[in-house]
C-alpha cells in the first residue's frame, strides 16, 4: 500500500504553476519572518508559531483544492491560511491584534480563520480540530456536495486520543477528509519517538482501514502529486486519506523556544536547512528552466512588496473598540 | 528563610517531597528532558530519573488516567499540565475516575495525587490558552482545589498537597512564577490545606482575592487607606474546603466584604464566596456582598481588550466604595 515518495519528474513543469507555487511558498516565508520581527518590536504578543521550513506541505497540498474546498489547521497555520488565499494584510492584523484583522483581533495568531476562503481556523489544543474536520466532511456529505476537507496537523497530535476517534470515524463514514500531518520530528522539545510507539504515522491508515501514504514533505511538487490523489479519490469515493510529509521546522517551537534548543542539535538544525524547500524548488527551476533568474527576482520582489504592505496596513488598523469585548459571545 | 522565585519555590517543594517520599512520582509533557515548559521541574530529571520523572506524549486524558490508576495502587502521582487549559482534555478522568473512586468504593480505593500547573490570564494568549479553571473543578465534590499566591505558599501547600490523601488540583499561574519572596528552608514546611490567610489587616470592609488579584488588591488597600478606607485583604489560597473561621472571621470584624476575581463572573468563584458569606454572617453584613469579576466573555487577544477583560483597580476602587457607602 503506502510507501515514501519523492517526486522529482524529469518533465519539465508548467511555469504558471511553479510561478504559483514558488511565489506562495516565499510570500509564507516573509510574511512570517516580518511577524517575527513584529514580535521583537512588541508589536506582536502572545504565542507566535513559525512555519519556516515546511511551505513545501501547506503549498503543496492546498495548490491542488478548488476554492470550495475547506482547510483547518492547528496553531501553525499562517502559511495554511496564505496558502488558502486570505489577504495578507489582514492576517497581519490580526497578529497585530488589531480591528482590521481576520477575527477583528479577538483571535490572534493562534486563530486565524477566514469563512470568505473557507479556512475553518486556526485552533491551539492539540489534536481538538481533526474531529471539526470530520464534522465539516460530514456535513458536505450530508449536504450532497462534492468539496473536500484538508486537515493539517501535527505529529504531536497523533498521540492524542482525538486523532484516532478522527481517523476512525472518517473511514467508518467515509467522510470526504484528506488528513495531512505535518511531521517535523518534533512536538515542541519530544522527538517523535518518544511519543509514538508506531513513529510510521501513515501506519495507522492500514489499522483504520482507510489509504495511507507518506511524502517527501521538503518536496512542493511531491507533495502536490500525492495530495492531488488523495483529492481526486475523496472527491469520487468520499474516502479518506492520511498523509504524513516528513518536513522539518526550522525554528524554534515558538518566539519562546530558541531554534536548537535541548531536544536537537544545531547540526541537525542545519542539515535540515540543506534541503530548504524553497531553495529546492527554486534551484529545480532554474535549473531546468521553467523560469529565468529575472522571473524569480520579480516574483521576489513582489511578495516583499506584499508583506510590506500588509505590515503597514497592521500598524495603521486602530486598536478594536472596547465593546468588542462582549460583542460576539452568543449570535443574537 | 531564603528569598526565591514562585517557580524556584514549587521545584524546591517537588524535590523535597520527592526527597521524602519514594512513592511519589512526576507526569507530564515536557517536565523532564525539556526541563518543563515553564521550568518548574527543571533539575528533576537530573536528580530523580526517568522512573520518577515521567515525560508523556500530548494525551492529557490517557497520562491522568495512568495516574489515576497508579494512585489506586499507593504511588502518588504529581501531574503536570502544561497549561490547566489542558485539563479539559483529561475532566473525565478527574471528574468520574479521580474524584469519585474513593466515594463509590466505599472507601476502599483513594486517589492521593495533585493535578497542577499554570491556569489563569496570562499575556495574551487569547480564549483558549487563558482561562480561569478553578471553577471548573471547585463544584466537584471529591476534589481539593488550591490557588497559591506567593512563593512561600507556593511550597507550603505544594507540599501539602502532595501528602494529602484525596486528588487535589493546584493551579499556579504563569504571570506569577517569575515573583520573588521569603520562603522557610524547612523540609517539614507546610501550610495545611483550606486555611485563608490574612495579606493586610483593615477594619471596614473584607477584600478577598487571590493569585494576580490579590496583589492588585493589596494595591487598591493602600490606597483606599489615603482615603481613609481601611481594607481587610483576605487570600482564600484553598478554594474547597473554604476556611470559614479566617474568612467569616473577618467579614464579621469588617460587616463589609467585595470579592475579586479574574475569571468570567457567571456562577464563578465569587458567586461561591458571596453565597459563603451570605449564609455564614448574613446578620453581620452591613452591605449585600459585591463581586469584581472578569468579563463574561472568552479571552481576547488583542491587548487591549484582554486589558479590559480582568478587574481594573478602578472597577475594584468602585466597588468597595459602594459597599463601605463612601
Ligand atoms: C491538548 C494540548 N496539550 C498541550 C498543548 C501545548 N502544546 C502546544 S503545541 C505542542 C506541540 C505540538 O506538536 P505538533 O503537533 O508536532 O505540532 P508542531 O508544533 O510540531 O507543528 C504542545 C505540547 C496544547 N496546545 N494542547
Ligand atoms: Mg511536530
Amino acid at each position: 500500500m503506502a510507501q515514501t515518495k519523492t517526486l522529482t519528474p524529469a518533465t519539465k513543469i508548467d511555469a504558471e504553476l511553479a510561478r504559483r507555487l514558488l511565489s506562495q511558498m516565499l510570500l509564507i516565508r516573509r510574511f512570517e519572518e516580518r511577524a517575527a520581527e513584529m514580535y521583537a518590536l512588541g508589536k506582536i504578543g502572545g504565542f507566535l508559531h513559525l512555519y519556516i521550513g515546511e511551505e513545501a506541505v501547506g503549498v503543496g497540498a492546498t495548490s491542488v483544492l478548488r476554492p470550495d474546498d475547506y482547510v483547518i489547521s492547528a496553531y501553525r497555520e499562517h502559511g495554511h491560511c496564505l496558502a488558502k488565499g486570505s489577504d495578507p494584510r489582514r492576517m497581519m492584523a490580526e497578529l497585530f491584534g488589531r480591528r482590521d484583522g481576520l477575527s477583528k483581533g479577538k483571535g490572534g495568531s493562534m486563530h486565524l480563520f477566514d469563512k470568505s476562503k473557507n479556512f475553518l481556523g486556526g485552533h491551539a489544543i492539540v489534536g481538538a480540530h481533526l474531529p471539526l474536520a470530520a464534522g465539516a466532511a460530514f456535513a458536505i456529505k450530508y449536504q450532497g456536495g462534492d468539496q473536500v476537507v484538508l486537515c493539517y496537523f501535527g505529529d504531536g497530535a497523533v498521540p492524542q486520543g482525538e486523532f484516532h476517534e478522527s481517523m476512525n470515524l472518517a473511514s467508518l463514514w467515509k467522510l470526504p477528509v484528506v488528513y495531512v500531518c505535518e511531521n517535523n520530528r518534533y512536538a515542541m522539545g519530544t522527538a517523535i519517538h518518544r511519543a509514538l510507539a508506531q513513529t510510521e504515522i501513515w501506519r495507522y491508515a492500514e489499522t483504520y482501514g482507510m489509504a495511507g501514504e507518506a511524502v517527501d514533505g521538503m518536496d512542493v511538487l511531491a507533495v502536490r502529486d500525492v495530495v492531488g490523489r488523495a483529492v481526486e479519490r475523496c472527491r469520487r469515493e468520499q474516502a479518506p486519506t492520511l498523509i504524513e510529509a516528513r518536513t522539518y521546522r526550522f525554528r524554534g517551537h515558538s518566539m519562546r523556544d530558541p531554534s536548537a534548543a535541548v531536544y536537537r542539535t544545531k547540526e541537525e538544525v542545519e542539515r535540515e536547512k540543506e534541503r530548504d524547500p524553497i531553495r529546492l524548488f527554486r534551484e529545480r527551476c532554474l535549473k531546468d528552466g521553467t523560469l529565468t533568474e529575472a522571473e524569480v527576482r520579480t516574483i521576489e520582489k513582489e511578495m516583499n512588496d506584499l508583506v510590506d504592505e500588509a505590515v503597514a496596513f497592521a500598524d495603521a488598523s486602530p486598536e478594536p473598540p472596547l465593546e468588542w469585548l462582549t460583542a460576539e459571545v452568543y449570535k443574537e | 528563610m531564603s528569598v526565591m522565585t514562585y517557580r524556584e519555590a514549587l521545584n524546591l517543594a517537588l524535590r523535597e517531597e520527592m526527597r521524602r517520599d519514594p512513592r511519589v512520582f512526576l507526569i507530564g509533557e515536557e517536565i523532564g528532558l525539556y526541563d518543563g515548559a515553564y521550568k518548574v521541574t527543571q533539575g528533576l530529571l537530573k536528580e530523580f530519573g526517568e522512573r520518577r520523572v515521567v515525560d508523556t506524549p500530548i494525551c492529557e486524558s490517557g497520562f491522568t488516567g495512568v495516574a489515576v490508576g497508579a494512585a489506586m495502587l499507593g504511588l502518588r502521582p504529581v501531574v503536570e499540565m502544561m497549561t490547566f487549559n489542558f485539563a479539559i482534555l483529561a475532566l473525565d478522568q478527574i471528574v468520574n475516575s479521580a474524584a469519585k473512586l474513593y466515594y463509590m468504593s466505599g472507601g476502599q480505593y483513594n486517589v492521593p495525587m495533585v493535578i497542577r500547573g499554570p491556569g489563569g490570564p496570562a499575556h495574551q494568549l487569547a480564549a483558549q490558552h487563558s482561562q480561569s479553571m478553578e471553577v471548573y473543578f471547585y463544584h466537584v465534590p471529591g476534589l481539593k482545589v488550591v490557588r497559591p499566591s506567593t512563593p512561600r505558599d507556593a511550597k507550603g501547600l505544594l507540599k501539602s498537597a502532595i501528602r494529602d490523601d484525596n486528588p487535589v488540583i493546584f493551579i499556579e499561574s504563569e504571570t506569577l512564577y517569575g515573583i520573588k519572596g521569603e520562603v522557610p528552608d524547612d523540609p517539614e514546611f507546610t501550610i495545611p490545606l483550606g486555611k485563608a490567610e490574612i495579606r493586610r489587616e483593615g477594619t471596614d470592609v473584607t477584600v478577598f482575592a487571590y493569585m494576580g488579584m490579590m496583589y492588585r488588591a493589596l494595591e487598591v488597600a493602600e490606597e483606599l487607606a489615603k482615603e481613609g478606607i481601611s481594607c481587610e485583604v483576605v487570600d482564600p489560597r484553598t478554594l474547597r474546603p473554604m476556611d470559614n473561621e479566617t474568612m467569616i472571621g473577618s467579614v464579621r470584624k469588617t460587616h463589609r466584604a467585595v470579592v475579586v476575581e479574574a475569571g468570567a463572573g457567571f456562577a464563578g468563584m465569587g458567586s461561591e464566596i458571596s453565597a459563603f458569606v451570605t449564609e455564614n454572617a448574613f446578620d453581620d453584613l452591613d452591605a449585600p456582598v459585591e463581586r469584581v469579576t472578569g468579563a463574561n466573555a472568552p479571552m481576547p487577544y488583542a491587548k487591549n481588550l484582554e486589558q479590559a477583560k480582568t478587574p481594573s483597580k478602578e472597577k475594584i476602587m468602585a466597588a468597595i466604595r459602594r459597599v463601605c457607602g463612601a
